[in-house]
């Protein structure tokens, strides 16, 4: 008998997904390059975070032809965004098939208070969080997979960085803690006990942390795999980027080789321009993607 | 010593189980890590990521001298697709990927393998299966009609992840035969 679906099932595809680097991706062509370079996964959608920026307007579920014909184009899992709390749109995408479901805030958010019952689909769901509280929010919420937000579509990796060491922070905090004092942790944390606990005893995440938002450069990716990133996402650094080919295998490679400076720096060599980038710091507040989610 | 090819994958959950058998072991990402092995296992992941990094590595020459050599191995999920015709050559099946479709269509049943005793519990992901083998090849067991376990020589492979439900009978077979090695 087949016992289809579960959380395991969810979680386990996540753990294939280690060490490895998913890539934002608009077309079938650049789903190929990505795949020809080593890509562990695609995302498919219809504009880079650094173009939703630019045009502004409200972004949206992808088209389901454009998804189609990715999922046509590469046999890598192929990955696609749903808005905060837009469940519709969710459902869509499992109808569609596709492997995993970020309910993202690179999109603009469909539900101001809640997020999607993640539990209640057959598709496992990524989610991003900016501290472990919010992490643990989203998995008890269903979410399989989690990634630190960074501020996607700018090219600069300080909220990475931030966000990344917020959760692995609080993490070592809690597993100092004396189990009577987990509660009070859990309150201050606003997430729920039972995960509280799995965390603290386990000195980690119940489930795979990815990092993304920010990553433009091999170095920018062993710097979040150093950081306890246990994988990346790269969204328009790539196909922003001069030689999109080029700097996808280097990324992959610096993400394999994170901990040999000697092989990163090899990889680092020549790639041409990296995208265009924004100060995340100068960016006004209602310009930031970061603070959607809750 | 027993290597975790460590390209990509889940290569950590490997290392803690092999941990928990209180076996040594260590990440293999280039040729030099192959030194000194007993035995090795290639972990779950994704394929053609594995099988890309492999060749720029130049694991892609090196593996299949390894297992010419006789080291032990055990190959999970993608771990058997690298190994197959298409891939390293290493193991004389040909492998139909994401055999029982996308992740929506992953799931986890009870599966019994000839030579490892009980029924074991088993994770699929987006697995593949065996869809025919060579003589040298003997199958260990079968799922609704296609093979997903084989055994050829010192090299044991399945379509699951024993590594995901605390299995340990697979990697106890890998971690005696490197003791013999």
């Amino acid at each position: 008998m087949h016992d289809e679906a579960t959380f395991r099932v969810k979680a386990g595809l996540a753990e294939m997904l280690k060490g490895g680097v998913i890539m934002d991706v608009v077309t079938p062509e650049q789903a190929k390059v990505a795949e020809d370079a080593g890509a562990c996964a695609v995302m498919a959608l219809e504009r880079v975070p650094a173009d939703i920026r630019r045009d502004g307007g409200v972004a949206r579920m992808s088209d389901p032809t454009m998804i189609r014909g990715i999922q046509e184009a590469v046999t890598i899992p192929v990955m696609a965004k749903a808005r905060i709390g837009h469940f519709a749109e969710a459902q869509v995408l499992e109808a569609l098939e596709v492997d995993y479901i970020d309910e993202s805030e690179v999109l603009t958010p469909a539900d101001e208070a809640n997020h999607i019952d993640k539990w209640a689909f057959k598709v496992p769901f990524v989610c991003g969080a900016t501290n472990l509280g919010e992490a643990l929010r989203r998995i008890g919420e269903g979410a399989a997979m989690i990634r630190s937000k960074g501020e996607a579509g700018t090219g600069d990796i300080v909220e990475a960085v931030r966000h990344l060491r917020e959760i692995t922070g609080e993490i070592r905090r809690l597993a100092t803690l004396d189990p009577t004092e987990l509660p009070a942790a859990a309150k201050r944390l606003q997430a729920p006990l039972d995960l509280v606990q799995e965390t603290a005893r386990a000195g980690r995440l119940p489930v795979v942390m990815f990092c993304a938002g920010g990553i433009a450069t091999p170095a920018d990716a062993s710097l979040v795999m150093q950081l306890g990133a246990e994988g990346v996402f790269v969204g328009s650094g790539i196909f922003k980027s001069e030689d999109p080919a080029r700097r996808a295998r280097a990324i992959v490679e610096a993400t394999t080789h994170f901990a040999d400076p000697e092989r990163v720096a090899s990889a680092s060599e020549g790639l041409g321009g990296a995208m265009a980038s924004l100060e995340s710091r100068k960016l006004p507040e209602e310009q930031l993607l970061a603070p959607r989610g809750w | 010593m027993v290597g975790v090819l460590a390209l990509q994958g889940d290569f950590e959950a490997h290392r803690r189980l092999l941990d928990g058998l209180g076996a040594d072991s260590r990440e293999v990402r280039t040729p030099a890590d192959l030194a000194g092995l007993s035995g090795l296992v290639l972990p779950g992941g994704e394929s053609t990521t594995m099988a890309l990094g492999a060749a720029r590595e130049g694991l892609d020459r090196a593996l299949p001298a390894a297992a010419a050599d006789g080291l032990p191995m055990l190959a999970t999920c993608a771990g058997m697709i690298l190994l197959d015709r298409d891939h390293l050559g290493v193991l004389d099946i040909r492998t139909q990927r994401n055999a029982f479709g996308r992740q929506i269509r992953s799931f986890e049943s009870d599966v019994t393998l000839e030579g490892f005793g009980e029924p074991m519990h088993a994770v699929f992901i987006r697995a593949p299966w065996v869809a025919d083998h060579g003589p040298t090849v003997e199958s260990l067991g079968e799922l609704d009609g296609h093979v997903i376990a084989v055994r050829s020589g010192r090299i044991v492979a399945v379509a699951f992840h024993p590594e995901l439900t605390g299995e340990t009978r697979l990697h106890r077979w890998l971690v005696d035969a490197a003791a013999a090695f």
